[in-house]
Order: structure tokens, then sequence, then C-alpha cells
């Protein structure tokens, strides 16, 4: 996989400064998640990238910590224009919705006093809560088969958000065991 | 005064840094239980609605959803917090993403790649709906505003909308007063 991931660039190169301008694009038109408007930009209309090469570049992304749509903005960045390219990229993907962000929280501290303004966060809060509740709900359809991922998937969700237990510890104990569990089944099956 | 809120501005960034290189499995979502706890419960740097405000107006902002530690920061310590936070959480896996490129490929085989992907994908589903939990928990103080959130993962869950649509209604719905 890392070998489609660093090989040439099938398209145009950008430069470090085209590649801040691209993803400042992007990250400003990408309301409630970038992901979809990237595919558009990078795949549908730039073809900077096949349907096949945007999805093992975003499996490359999903893979390494950090947000994906970073991630994928550092690499992009590097496979056109090297280090600079990769950081011109990500600049590009945070710099301007930061300002965006601090400006709107200002805004909200502002209005504390105005209590339509108050209520309407209220409402966006608790669907904001919903939209992240059913994501893993999708997702558990694909764990489903197998009952020591659900098992895992219970133990994270009760160490972090029931027992509130720090989330560093939670992922050190539980991720090396899940692989070393994964590991055995796969010899048990040989 | 500004002193002490430098402080917390280190603070917080050390703290951030450390957990942006565990946030596996899709970014900083699932880091926002780890981040409550750590401003609101622990250091009382914000109250828990002003964390929810963050997050919430991160959410509904063009940009990666993640920068709602970018107002958390701002929350906590004023502009250098809001940089040093945004820093703290973009830049540790940017690095590590560069020298994951820059490594050979044959020193990230494929098979351990795929083998770290298998544990990752439950790991990060159990703790994403820990993060929905302790948002709906954090938000939902009335029988409206647990439904407003039970319809929106119904509708999630069986209609194909943007979820933009839902954070408006939702909007819609706080300001009739019926959450």
């Amino acid at each position: 996989m890392s070998e489609d991931v660093v090989a040439a660039v099938t398209g145009e190169r950008l430069g470090p400064l085209q590649l801040f301008l691209l993803f400042t694009q992007l990250s400003l038109m990408g309301f409630g998640g970038v992901l979809p408007m990237a595919y558009r930009f990078l795949v549908e209309r730039r073809k900077m990238f096949t349907i096949r090469e945007f999805g093992d570049l975003l499996g490359f992304a999903q893979l390494l910590p950090g947000a994906t749509i970073c991630n994928l903005s550092v690499i992009v960045g590097y496979r056109n224009a090297g280090f600079a390219g990769g950081a011109a990229a990500v600049a590009g993907m945070v710099g301007a919705p930061m300002v965006i962000v601090i400006m709107l929280g200002i805004a909200y501290q502002r209005s504390q006093e105005l209590v339509l303004v108050h209520q309407a966060l209220a409402g966006m809060s608790s669907v904001a809560a919903g939209l992240i509740i059913a994501i893993p709900l999708k997702l558990i359809g694909e764990l489903r088969k197998n009952w020591i991922d659900l098992l895992f998937a219970g133990l994270a969700f009760i160490a972090v958000g029931l027992l509130r237990l720090p989330l560093l510890l939670v992922l050190v104990t539980l991720l090396p065991l899940l692989i070393l569990v994964h590991a055995r089944i796969v010899n048990g099956k040989r | 005064m500004e002193n002490a809120d430098d402080n917390v501005a280190w603070v917080l960034g050390g703290h951030l840094a450390a957990l942006s290189v565990m946030a596996f499995g899709g970014g900083a979502i699932i880091l926002a239980p780890d981040i409550q706890r750590f401003v609101v419960d622990v250091n009382h740097w914000l109250s828990n609605e002003a964390f929810l405000a963050a997050y919430t107006i991160a959410q509904a902002a063009p940009g990666p959803n993640m920068l709602f530690v970018t107002l958390v920061g701002w929350y906590a310590a004023g502009l250098l917090g809001a940089v040093t936070a945004t820093a703290a959480i973009v830049v540790p896996p940017a690095i590590l993403t560069l020298a994951v490129l820059r490594a050979s490929p044959a020193r990230v085989s494929p098979t351990r790649g795929s083998m770290i992907k298998a544990a990752v994908l439950p790991l990060s589903v159990g703790l994403m709906l820990a993060t929905g939990y302790s948002l709906a928990r954090a938000a939902d103080h009335s029988w409206g505003s647990a439904a407003l959130t039970a319809v929106t993962v119904g509708v999630f869950l069986y209609r194909k909308l943007n979820p933009l649509w839902l954070i408006a209604a939702g909007a819609v719905a706080g300001m009739l007063g019926w959450v």
C-alpha cells in the first residue's frame, strides 16, 4: 500500500503556494466535514487522483493518528512538493478555518445575553451529539460478525464513556491486546 | 492574569500534543471526552457549557471539525491558547505522517499495516460512541433535548441528508424553546 502512496503523482504537480491555496479553498467549502469536498475537488474536478488512488490515500491517512483530513492534506502535499508541500497543504487546511472559528467564538461570547442565540446553540448541541452517536452505530454493522471486535468496542466505550478513564491509558492497554488477540486467531486458523 | 493565561496555554498545549498522536481512527472526535475531562472536570478552565459551545460552533463552521480545540484554547487562555492548542493537535500527527512517508515503504509492510487497521476500527467505534455519549450527557438536560438527539440518530441512520440541515433544524428547535 505504501508503495502506491509514495508513488509519483499522476497529473499536474503543484507548488507549495498553489497547494496552500487549494487546501484553503477546500477547507472553506467544507461545511460539516471537509472529506466530501476533498473528494469532489481532488478526484472529480482537478483529476489529481483516480477514485481508487483516493481510496488508498484515505486508508493510509486513517491508519495514522490525527485528523484524517489533515493527514490526507499532508500526503497530497508531500506527493506534489515534498516537505514544503506537506506543510503548505496542512497549513491551508487549518489556517483560515481557525480564524473563522475564533471569530464565531467571540460572536457567541458577545451575544450570550441574547436568549435566542443561547437556545439555538443548545438545540444544535443536541443534534451534534446525535450525529456523533450515529456514525459508530453505522460502523457497528461491520463488526457484527466478530464478537471479539464487538467486545473490544464495548470495553473502549465503557472505559472512556462511562468510567471516564484517560484515553491514553485505555488505548495503550486495549490496542496492543486486540492486535495480539487478532494475531492469535490468525495463527490458530493456520 | 496574563501570566496565568500563558501558563494555561502551555499546559493545555502539552496535554493536547500528547493526545494528538493517540487520535487513531478518524481524528480528534474521539479525543473530545478526554479533552472535556481535562479542561472542564480536572482543571476548571472552561464550563461544560463553553466546551459544548466550542464543539458545536466548530461543527457548524467550515473546516476540520477538530478545530473545536482552537476554541477550547481560546476560551481557556485567549489567543495564545487558541494558537497553542491548534498547533498541538495538528503538528505532531503531521510530522508523524511526513516521517512515515519518508521512511522506506518496505518498513511499513502492508500486513503489519492491515493488522493495526483491523484493531483500530473496533476501538474507534467504541471511542466514538463514548464521545457521542459524553456530548449527549452534557447537552441534554430535558426530555426535549434528549428527543432531539434521538431523532437525529434515527434520521442520520436511515436517511441520506446533509448533516448541516439537521444542525439547522436543531437551531430552529432550540429557538422555538423545544429543548
